[in-house]
């Protein structure tokens, strides 16, 4: 349980400072290596939830995919890169602070008083829960319309993006 | 451990996404500050998962994972066509609308 904490606080902190560097950073580049250690703590998280095959999930298709296209985003929209760049942020830095800070305090007052104090029982039952057999046989019984309807919804977005992208 | 920790975490993670969203003018860093926000919300649903004892959520999440990699695919085909069109990725050019 001690490790756990430990664990568990230095992901957090990890995490918190690369997700203000996602949205502080002056350079595009430096932004997308920002939200790489996020998704990755975020994998890291979801290990210690014991869900492990969401974590992998999560590395293949962010970690791998999503983050490939960001990189292919920068490169093809040529954003600004070094530190020169100014442009990066419009001018309601203020407003956008303020918002956030409202949203993250409502949001902590409400969860500590609708969960204060509540505990997360880490038994085997639970590392049996996140296995891949046991979102396999979920996924392919309870969830199989949804799960379809993904796979079209994936054919519909990548036939949209060749058909926005192309030049003509 | 507490429910409460991954909560707060998840909690700060989405405020921050919301700043991001707001705040930037460059689509690609837009895009990036939505994903932090799916993150979040992603991480809610493991910790419910786990607190629950109840696999829905992790499904839930995976679902997520996948709407979220099909938003970012058109999302960035959008931003190329406003790059293309208005030689600039920066949202705050879009404003033909504008009466």
């Amino acid at each position: 349980m001690w490790g756990q904490q430990v664990v568990f606080w230095l992901l957090a902190i990890a995490m918190g400072a690369a997700a203000i560097g996602v949205v502080r950073s002056r350079d595009v580049v430096h932004s997308v290596l920002f939200l790489v250690v996020v998704l990755a703590g975020a994998a890291a998280q979801y290990i210690l939830l014991a869900a492990e095959f969401v974590a992998w999930v999560q590395v293949l298709i962010y970690i791998g995919a999503v983050v490939v296209l960001f990189l292919f985003g920068v490169m093809l929209t040529r954003s600004p890169m070094g530190h020169d760049s100014n442009r990066l942020d419009n001018d309601q830095r203020w407003a956008a602070g303020v918002v956030a800070l409202l949203i993250f305090g409502v949001l902590t007052a409400l969860l500590v008083d609708a969960f204060g104090g509540q505990q997360i029982n880490f038994g085997p039952e639970l590392v049996a829960q996140g296995s891949p057999q046991a979102i396999g046989s979920d996924l392919f019984r309870t969830f199989i319309v949804p799960f379809e309807v993904v796979s079209m919804l994936l054919l519909a977005a990548l036939v949209g993006a060749v058909v926005m992208a192309r030049k003509d | 451990m507490e429910l409460n920790q991954f909560l707060i975490l998840s909690a700060f993670i989405f405020a921050v996404g919301v700043y991001g969203v707001l705040a930037r003018r460059n689509g690609v860093l837009v895009l990036m500050s939505v994903e932090l926000m799916l993150n979040a919300v992603n991480l809610n649903l493991i910790a419910f998962s786990a607190f629950n004892q109840n696999i829905n959520g992790q499904i839930f999440a995976l679902f997520i994972i996948a709407v979220a990699a099909a938003e970012v695919g058109v999302g960035l085909a959008i931003i190329l066509l406003i790059y293309r069109n208005l030689r600039s990725p920066d949202l705050d050019q879009v404003e033909q609308l504008k009466g």
